[in-house]
This record gives C-alpha cells, structure tokens and sequence, in this order.
C-alpha cells in the first residue's frame, strides 16, 4: 500500500502544490482525452459542434457552484448545501422578477445578497457555535430546500419570460469576430503578466523561469482558446454564459494566488492554528468563505434558472451538488484542505460534464449515470488521500 | 537587554515559578535547562507575553517593561520559536517567512519584493534550500526549523527564544541547527536555548541557567562548568 501510494505521489506530489499547479492539469487533461476517444468512438455526435456547445451550456452552471465549493474546500471544511442554496436563491430571484415585477438585476441582486447571509450564518455556526460544517451545511441542505418549497408554494414551477433579460443570458451568442478578440486579448494579457514577471525578477536578481516553459505555456493556452472558439463558432457561437463562468474563474484565481487573502486562505486551510498565531484573523476568513461559497453556489444557481427559463421544484436538488463536490475535486482540490486552485472548477465540471453529457446521448439509464458519476467521485476523493497520505514527513 | 527579576507565577496549587531571574545580554546564547515541571515552558510563555506573571520584573535595557500579550512581546523585539514550528506545510518558504506579516500594495502580494528578502535573510544566515518556492512539506526536519528560526527573524527582533529547537532532527540537521544559532549570536541577538539535550547545550551555548522546581538552582559559564555539576543542578544531587 504504501508502495503504491509512492508511486501514485510521485506523479502528483509536484503538481498539486500551492504554487506550481500548472503541471498539474495534465492528468486531467488525459482523462478528457480518453473521454472524447471513448465517447467520440461510441456515438458520432458526441464530438459534434452541436453537443459541444450544450457541454459548454451544461457546464456553466454546476462548474460556478462548484468554484464556491472549492472556496470551503481549501479550508479543509465542506459545503452541502450549496445545490438547496442555489435553488433557493434561482427561486427567490424568480419570484421578485415574476411575481413581483422587479427589474431583472435588482431581483438578482437580493437573491447573491440573501445567498451571503446564509453563508454568514453557516459560517457563524461553525465559527462562534463550533459546529462541524459537515452538520451546519447538511442541516442546510435540507433546511434551504425546504424554505424554496414554501416559497414555490402549490404550484410548484415558475417561468421565465423568454424574451426577458434573465432568459437571454443563456441564449446569447457572441459572433465570431467578438470571440476572437477576446481570446487574443486573453493571450495577449497572459503573455504581457508573463513578461513582466520576467523583467522584474531579473531585475531584482531572483531566478528567472525558462522563456521556453512560458511560450510553450502561452502556446498551449492560444491552442486550447482557439480551439474552444473554432468549435463553437461552428454552431451557434461562443455562449455568454461560458464567458461569465470563465470570468468568474479567472477572478478568482487571481484572487487567491495574488491578494493577501486568498494567501491567508491557503494558510487557513494548511494549517489553522499557524496562521491564527502568525495574526491571521481565521474566522473572519472563515465567515468570508462560507459567505462566498454561498454567493456563488446562487450564481450558479441564477446562471441555471435562466438555461431552463424556469425554476420548479428541483432547482438545485438531485445530483447539483454532488457534481459540483466532484469537480472540485476531480480538478485536484484536496479535500483535507490548502491545496488546489480555482481552474480545478473549469477542468473538473469539464470532465464530470462530459461523462454524463456522453452517457445521456447513448441513453444509458439515469440509475447507472449516478453509479458511474459516484465511482468516478471515489477514484478522485481515493487518489487524493493517498497523495496526501505519501507525503513525506 | 532583557532580563526577569524574581519572577513568581502560580498555577492554583501549583507554584510553577517561585521568585526566578534570568539575563539575557546582547551576542550571547543562554541555555535554559531543567527536569520536567521545573519551570522553563512557563518562563518562557512569561518571556513571550503568553502568561503575564503574579509577580516579578522584567526590563528592557534597563527599563521596567509590561509584556501583556504575545503582541507586546513582538513589539519588543523578543521572538518565539515554539516547538511545533507552526508552519503552514502546504506554503512555500517565501509564503511561510512572511505568514501574517506579507509585503503588499493594497492589497495584492508582492511576490518579487517578498522572495528578495527571503533569499537575502536565508543567504545571511547560510540556510541552504535548494528551491525556497516548494511546499514547506518537501523540506527536512533540519530546513524546516531553519525557517521556523529565520521566520522568527523577518520583524527584525533583539531576543530570540528557541524552544527545543533540536528535539526531532538527526545529527547531522541538528549540527545544522546548532551553527544557526551561533549565526543569530554573532548578529548580537541575545538567544535563549530551551533544551532537554545537554550534549547540545555545551555544544552552543555560553551560559547554562538550571531550574529546578520552579526556583533558580545553578549557573554555570559553559567552557568552565563540568557536565556532571550540571546535571547535579538539574537533579538537585551533589556532584
């Protein structure tokens, strides 16, 4: 056991640091590889702009749950509440803009506002009342969904007009010329962070990285975006909604690695009592956690009430949160905390998409979706342990 | 610079310390040795602003201080170095150096800045780490409280307080260890050695100071003391 457990690290160990993370995409990316050999081999149509555009359109919701999830996660700490809350604020929202006749943004608004008291008030439970957040967001779990229900009331489902802001956001497309430029912008930003990283450490006299690792590195991300823009101006074009949810990634990237708290968030979450010695305030930390991991599990939330144009009584429900639990983790967020970085949300709801979105065009029955979704989540979680577990001391 | 005057702390039933002085001058490292219960950790948290003491003085140069709160502690200039590290395993050198205390322009890191002084104070200091931008995990017992010592270093204090700072490493590491804190006397740091080992105490230190049963029970300069007097201190035996 311990063995394997090396040679399982040995391959990971340099990838899953808080610092050097970027090789580790490559597992993953040789999964998705073997997924689309797979799927693309069984059903001609999985590898079609067609179905790759509603994969992109499938993603975005679940994966910006997920990014929340991630947020507790890297404290070593657990949110299961996140599908209920997402439900939960789709329906609020839905009910000030419908029922009540709010303007679309005011509504949405209330529904982020009211998702970060909830996620204040679990993370006061696990703070002040010292509650595990096992049990504060299980007990959440059920409570959310059950305060939705009451809010749906009888009738069980709402609909969103479809000529209507909210429904638009998923039914916008941006025309090639617009995705170009806005990958090129990426990769332009990229290459000058890139260079100017360069500069100033030569200038202060540190170790300066291979030119060679950074435009291979540059090359592989204008690659994989034109890609992405190539394949989905085939169809219907590049979904807004993917550019908010890749927006919503990249801010928070930049938020972890590069402010002083996302620092104190990793050190939070390596190890708690350090930090709280070093000065660090955790529980405010923790409180900004749970809060954000609530707000985004809305916006998620939000994001799939507007692909449905309706919110009934299974927003949120079903296998929301354990797909997004999963993609956090496939992505390479450890679960025992301080390791992982925001992208695991994009790679991973990536991977866990692709397989359900391959299984539902060869009609393979729900009852098996779950159980292979389940075994893919273990293989995740089991390779995660022991990584952890052959860590030398 | 630093030094406690009769200093008593009494714990219910339990009198842990029972009128205790100790000096600690600038360039010189004092070994603080004693059996288990004879009082050192509690002077040491009294040192460190942990536990504030019933009675007693403490001065600074001269001067009557109050050290309340951990915080005072720092502010003063005297940094602890506990015995579990307290490290953040998953954070590179460079992160663990300036835990709570980050270089940053608004808000963000300044990464660039932060590496400089940490290769600066690491090279100063002679700690050899191969690559200071791996997790704190991949390092050896010996490197880790080497970053734990120069950790305690980055605020710039005048008295360092190393508790069992060789407790768990080999020998060759724990020879590492005991040659950075010479290095820290020889910036005139005045440096306290809380130790069980006492090979390791007349290997680095200047001066012994032996507890026993919370009361001063010895002091020896360490190049004129012979292993069994001290022992004899520790034990409260007669050599």
């Amino acid at each position: 056991m311990t063995s394997l457990a090396v040679l399982l690290r040995k391959p990971l160990s340099p990838l899953r640091g808080a610092g050097r993370t970027d090789l580790g995409a490559w597992p993953v990316v040789a999964g998705l590889a073997v997924i689309a050999v797979v799927f693309g081999s069984l059903n001609d149509r999985f590898l079609s702009a067609e179905n790759l555009t509603n994969l992109a359109l499938q993603m975005a919701a679940t994966g910006t749950i997920s990014l929340g999830i991630i947020m507790v996660v890297l404290l070593g700490e657990i949110d299961l509440s996140a599908g209920s809350v997402s439900g939960l604020a789709a329906v609020i929202m839905t009910i000030l803009y419908v029922n009540r006749g709010w303007d679309p943004v005011p509504a949405i608004g209330v529904a982020l506002a009211g998702a970060a008291l909830i996620g204040l008030l679990h993370g006061w439970m696990f703070t002040r009342l010292g509650m595990p957040s096992f049990v504060v967001t299980l007990a959440g779990l059920i409570g959310w969904q059950g305060l939705m229900l009451y809010l749906l009331g009888s009738g069980g489902t709402i609909n969103l007009p479809f000529d209507g802001f909210l429904a638009r956001l998923s039914d916008t497309w941006l025309p090639a010329w617009a995705a170009w430029l806005i990958a090129a912008l990426i990769v332009a930003a990229w290459t000058a962070g890139g260079l100017l990283n360069h500069r100033l450490r030569r200038a202060a006299d540190l170790p300066v990285p291979s030119s060679l690792a950074l435009a291979l590195r540059l090359g592989a991300l204008a690659l994989a975006l034109a890609a992405v823009v190539t394949v989905l101006s085939a169809d219907r074009g590049v979904p807004l909604l993917l550019v908010i949810f890749g927006a919503l990634v990249v801010a928070l990237d930049l938020t972890l690695r590069h402010t002083v708290f996302g620092r104190h968030m990793y050190a939070v979450g390596g190890n708690a009592e350090a930090a709280r010695r070093a000065g660090i305030n955790v529980t405010r930390i923790r409180l900004i956690a749970f809060a954000a991991a609530s707000t985004l599990a809305a916006c998620g939330g939000i994001l799939a009430a507007s692909r449905l144009a309706a919110v009934n009584q299974s927003s949120g429900s079903s296998d929301t949160l354990l797909m997004a639990i999963a993609a956090a983790v496939i992505g390479g967020t450890s679960l025992f905390g301080g390791r992982g970085r925001a992208y695991a949300a994009l790679l991973g709801i990536l991977v866990i998409q692709s397989i359900t979105n391959g299984m539902l065009l060869l009609n393979v029955d729900s009852s098996v979706r779950y159980m292979v979704t389940a075994a893919v989540l273990a293989v995740a979680v089991a390779l995660d342990s022991l990584a952890r577990r052959g860590q030398p001391r | 610079m630093l030094s406690a005057h009769t200093i008593s702390k009494r714990y219910g039933a339990v009198q842990a310390l029972d009128g205790v002085s100790l000096d600690l001058p600038p360039g010189e490292v004092v070994a603080l040795v004693g059996d288990n219960g004879a009082g050192k950790s509690t002077l040491v948290k009294v040192l460190s602003g942990v536990v504030t003491p019933d009675d007693g003085l403490i001065e600074q140069d001269g001067r009557p201080v109050r050290l309340g709160t951990p915080h005072d502690a720092q502010r003063l200039g005297v940094s602890t170095v506990h015995q579990d590290l307290a490290l953040c395993e998953n954070l590179d050198v460079v992160a663990n150096l300036f835990l709570g205390d980050e270089r940053r322009r608004w808000s963000v890191l300044r990464h660039i800045r932060m590496e400089r002084s940490a290769r600066d104070l690491l090279g100063s200091l002679d700690v050899r780490i191969r690559d200071i931008r791996v997790p704190v995990a991949m390092l050896s017992g010996g490197q880790r409280q080497s970053v734990a010592i120069a950790r305690a270093l980055v605020g710039e204090p005048r008295v360092v307080i190393l508790d069992e700072p060789t407790a768990a490493l080999g020998v060759e590491q724990t020879a590492q260890v005991l040659d950075l804190i010479r290095r820290l006397r020889d910036r005139g740091l005045a440096v306290l050695v809380i130790s069980h080992n006492l090979a390791d105490v007349r290997a680095v230190s200047d001066r012994i100071v032996v507890l026993r049963l919370g009361r001063n029970a010895g002091e020896f300069r360490t190049t004129e003391s012979t292993p069994e007097a001290v022992v004899a201190a520790i034990t409260g035996g007669t050599p």
